[in-house]
């Protein structure tokens, strides 16, 4: 009996082997430390003269920096370290003034030969890198109440229409309670209301008291559920944003559960100011262009694209009755356009405003509060950095009202997809659709960060050398074997990490170590297989046929379980234990790939040819 | 060893028996005298790690930390004798209440809420209201220092003032306590992480902790009962509780802080033990069906002799990494070690002496084993 295996089985484990070393290869480049330069408007193009003033201010502040490029968009300086990446971000961005962004960011280094076939290497999470960790909680009830305080005006508007009496109405939580006079004037004032008012439950069973009658209107369920989502994507959407502003590469924002949002950023050690960027507040004004002979006090001059441009001081809406803005373009004409869209409430304001004033402009008025740090001589004659808030208004659409305008309209003569895009997110951008509160906070050091990856790594280097030696001890030249299988293992493992851009965590390393240790169980019991089969009088050549047929069944049952275990573990787990149970189960998966198929070809290719074989090494 | 010598497993079934039951008492015992120690991810509260630049005086820094009115402060150094975890049950604007109150004091004044910024309020994170003093005096008593608060913005409403803080009170506070440890330990301090888990967020980890170990417990058993055949499936999930139970006991017994990363840890025990226990029955299953004669005490303790130098070598292999990981991985991952290698001995031990030994008290038997014949059968019988 010979053990062989096809020509095809030894090529895709080779192919499997040098994928695996190629596409681990990356990791073996840590990213450099870069700063980021990019206009804070999308017409300041960035070119070499930017580029050559931020390398000036570096030279003279005496920064060591090694390597500066640019495209179109934004221009990178690369440093040695974290420290000097710090200090160039402060001295750049006081070189370049307010008009530039200045971003800390990590530049992979990744030769091009690989990047062009997809490799990259793996993400790191926060305990290894250093940042921070924020999970925020949207309070959706109180949007709810406010929603329901507006919803309780325009009943009230209605009612006054209508000529409809009412005594009193009150808004708890979700419940608006009408309160009337008589018991025919509120069933008068429900039928007047309902057919408006499709997403709320009607009740008049409340009894009377005192004389007033009441009826409750609750928002219904699905209504509030869909409250909760909508929040929620505009929370995400307004964060992301936000977030960006940071400058920080590969923030993380991401929503959790029905009501949390994750926030996470890399790098970032002021969690102060961390906080006040996400917890800002912007707004918008939507007002119309004042006429030529408007009194000076009932306007106010901005700048609009360099030119003065005269609004109304009156305010037609802000931006909490923007619902959603989108970016497209006009079917008809291709140009770039922005879709508005705005709450019932906005959608009536905006109708009045617009129907008799067609053919006037209107403006957008973005508002931000904003902080900017200025260096001034304290007491001591120590140069200081001082904090100042300021607000900073600007003119950012100015348009001709071509119709009464409602709850959807449209910004046209916009001049680039871009600028287009650029306006809805700003749109967008106004308002959180419910408050939002910070229910955990976590920051993580650099230097923990550093110091967690050397540990990792040592401890990673010394658990597999034990087991390598351990194996190579007690199974001779089958360990070598194991051994081979149990590297490459280590290989693919963390190449399908890098290719799945999976986030390695402190558990993550603990996961490929405690994989090492159990990956070789699926050798340990074929090994322990082949012997029991050598003691009870087999040829070696049969023994070792039976001994991987027989294991397999056991590798296969225990194996399977474990990456239930794994399953359950991602699907319950968060952050870190997430890390964890994803390399638990890669592992699982190569180690069978390796241990099973890659052992039994370099058992084939060593033993199975050889007809008269005696002994085996094991 | 040699295969024709079988070793008497079974022989020892009621000692062992009697190993376990004690083990599992004394866990038991240890859960409800000590109670398990939650990390800061179960209970919820602060918690900072920060490094001194001189080996730290623990009792000196507790010392410090009562007199700050933080909820239970906690100090222990955290892997090496210059780095220390503080840990406070509330959330650190505790502290922070009270540091404004010992400077409230001498004005006369009182600190009467803390509120959310308004929304158009800018970068401010927090307004704090205060009475019984106006806001010259608040100033010049330096109520709101700036180098914690940020800058802030005081505004008169009646009686009362309010000042919006750019720094909500925790973020000033920890600044504050580094200034404090710093002064009067006079070592450097310097802030290695700080963490704060609202306490809502601790109670549903526990929760989904407890329920995660449920379901793996029910689809584990659910997925050996389909494998095997039930009896097996109880013995399973048996050791399995042993299992956790012990570790979890282990815990409680020398009061080690049981977190988010010891739970997937105990998890992975739930794993492992498995991996261990499905071995060993696979083994059964074949040699019940293979040997003709032999009590299913001798079936069962020729299979377990068979497996056991697989059984050792890979728990050998896995003690191996774990304990590298233990002494090389540093503090945070220390929990997470210790409570994989106390899992993988006595999962080791529980695949032979409870999941094997159930089986015994079931009176399993080859019956119970015998593939389905029925179709076999009949392909026979055709023609």
């Amino acid at each position: 009996m010979l053990n062989r295996y096809p020509l095809w089985k030894y090529l895709l484990i080779v192919v499997v082997a040098v994928l695996g070393f190629i596409y681990s290869i990356p990791n073996l480049y840590p990213p450099d430390d870069v700063i980021q330069i990019s206009g804070s408007s999308s017409t300041l193009t960035i070119d070499e003269s930017v580029l050559n003033r931020a390398r000036e201010s570096l030279d003279e502040a005496g920064i060591d920096y090694f390597a500066g490029e640019y495209s179109d968009t934004s221009a990178l300086l690369r440093f040695n370290n974290g420290e000097d990446q710090l200090q160039g971000k402060k001295v750049v961005q006081e070189a370049l003034g307010a008009d530039y962004v200045v971003a800390l960011n990590q530049a992979p280094t990744t030769p091009e030969w690989l990047m062009a076939i997809g490799g990259s290497p793996m993400k790191l999470g926060l305990d290894l890198r250093g940042g921070v960790h924020f999970l925020l909680e949207v309070d959706v009830d109180s949007a709810i109440a406010k929603r329901q305080e507006t919803s309780a005006e325009e009943m009230k508007d209605a009612l006054r229409e209508a000529r409809i009496r009412y005594l009193d109405f009150e808004v708890k939580g979700p419940v608006i309670h009408g309160l009337f006079r008589s018991e025919d004037l509120r069933d008068e004032a429900v039928s007047a209301l309902r057919g408006d008012y499709r997403d709320m439950l009607f009740s008049t069973d409340t009894p009377a008291t005192e004389g007033r009658f009441r009826f409750t209107a609750t928002l219904s369920e699905a209504a509030q559920r869909q409250m909760e989502q909508d929040a929620l994507a505009q929370n995400l959407t307004t964060l992301r944003k936000r977030v960006n502003e940071l400058g920080v590469s590969e923030p993380i924002v991401q929503s959790q559960g029905r009501d949390r949002i994750i926030v996470q950023l890399p790098g970032v050690q002021d969690t102060a100011e961390a906080k006040r960027v996400i917890g800002k507040t912007a707004n918008l004004e939507f007002r119309l262009e004042a006429e030529p002979n408007a009194l000076g006090a009932t306007t106010e001059e901005f700048e609009y694209r360099g030119y003065p441009a005269v609004l109304e001081r009156k305010i037609i809406l802000t931006g909490d009755h923007v619902t959603n803005a989108n970016a497209s373009l006009d079917p008809e004409t291709s140009m770039p356009q922005v879709n508005i869209t705005l709450d019932s409430l906005g959608g009536t304001k905006m109708n009045h405003a617009t129907r008799s004033n067609i053919g006037r402009r209107m403006g957008v008025l973005f508002i931000e509060y904003k902080t900017r740090m200025n260096t001034e001589v304290d007491d001591n004659g120590e140069q200081v950095q001082v904090p100042e808030q300021y607000v900073e208004r600007s003119v950012i659409n100015l348009a001709t009202v071509q119709g009464a305008l409602g709850v959807q309209f449209r910004i046209t003569g916009l001049d680039s997809p871009r600028a287009a895009s650029e306006l809805a997110l700003m749109l967008r951008s106004g308002a959180l659709a419910a408050p939002m509160y910070f229910v955990e906070e976590r920051t993580i050091g650099p230097s923990l960060g550093a110091e967690n990856i050397q540990l990792g790594i040592k401890s990673l280097q010394w658990g597999l050398g034990l087991v390598l030696l351990f194996m190579l001890v007690y199974y001779k030249v089958f360990g070598v074997f194991a051994n081979i299988a149990l590297a490459v293992n280590v290989l693919l493992l963390v190449s399908v990490m890098s290719l799945l851009g999976a986030t390695l965590t402190l558990p993550g390393i603990a996961g490929i170590v405690l994989t090492v240790g159990m990956a070789v169980d699926a050798n340990v019991l074929i090994f322990a297989r082949i012997r029991e089969e050598l003691k009870l009088g087999a040829s070696p050549q049969s023994a070792i046929s039976s001994g991987y047929d027989r294991a397999y069944v056991s590798i296969l049952d225990a194996n399977i379980t474990t990456l239930i275990v794994a399953v359950i573990l991602y699907a319950i787990g968060s952050g870190p234990v997430k890390g964890f149970a994803v390399t638990l189960s890669i592992g699982i998966l190569t180690s069978m790939f390796t241990a099973i198929m890659g052992t039994r070809a370099l058992t084939n290719l060593v033993y199975g040819r050889r007809k008269n074989l005696k002994k085996l090494w094991i | 060893m040699s295969s024709e010598k079988v070793l008497n497993f079974m022989g020892a079934r009621l000692p062992a028996t009697a190993l376990s039951v004690i083990m599992l008492v004394v866990a038991i015992g240890a859960l409800a005298m000590n109670g398990l120690k939650l990390g800061l991810d179960f209970t919820g509260g602060a918690q900072v790690e920060v490094s001194f630049s001189e080996p730290a005086d623990i009792p000196e820094i507790r010392g410090i930390l009562n007199n700050q009115g933080l909820t239970n402060p906690v100090a222990v150094l955290f892997g090496s004798d210059t780095e220390v975890l503080i840990r406070t049950q509330g959330a650190m604007s505790d502290g922070g209440e009270q540091a404004l109150r010992s400077r409230l004091q001498p004005l006369g004044a009182s600190l009467e809420a803390v509120n959310r910024a308004p929304r158009d309020s800018g970068t401010f994170t927090q307004e704090l209201v205060f009475s019984g003093a106006d806001r010259s005096a608040l100033k010049a008593g330096d109520v709101l220092p700036e180098r914690f608060f940020g800058s802030v913005e005081y505004n008169t409403s009646g009686d009362n003032v309010s000042a919006l803080v750019e720094n909500s009170l925790d973020t000033a506070y920890t600044a504050e306590l580094l200034e404090v440890l710093e002064a009067e330990t006079g070592s450097q301090v310097e802030l290695r992480r700080s963490e704060y888990v609202g306490p809502q967020i601790g109670a549903e980890l526990r929760d989904e902790g407890g329920l995660g170990m449920l379901v793996a417990l029910a689809v584990v058993m659910l997925y050996v009962a389909a494998r095997f055949q039930f009896k097996f499936s109880v013995g399973a999930v048996l050791a399995l509780i042993h299992d956790v139970i012990i570790v979890v006991g282990f815990f409680a017994l020398f009061r080690i802080d049981f977190d988010l990363t010891v739970l997937a840890a105990v998890l992975a025990v739930i794993g492992y033990s498995l991996n261990d226990t499905i071995v060993v029955y696979d083994r059964i299953r074949e040699n019940f069906r293979r040997m003709r004669k032999g009590s299913p005490a001798e079936v069962i303790n020729t299979s377990l002799t068979q497996t056991l130098e697989r059984t050792c070598i890979t728990s050998l292999t896995t003690l191996l990494v774990l304990i590298m990981l233990f002494v090389f991985g540093g503090e945070l991952i220390s929990g997470f070690a210790i409570a994989l290698i106390v899992g993988v001995m006595v999962g080791t031990y529980s695949s032979i002496y409870v999941s094997a030994n159930t089986l015994m008290w079931m009176h399993i038997s080859k019956e119970d084993l015998m593939p389905p014949e029925k179709e076999g059968a009949e392909v026979d019988e055709m023609p």
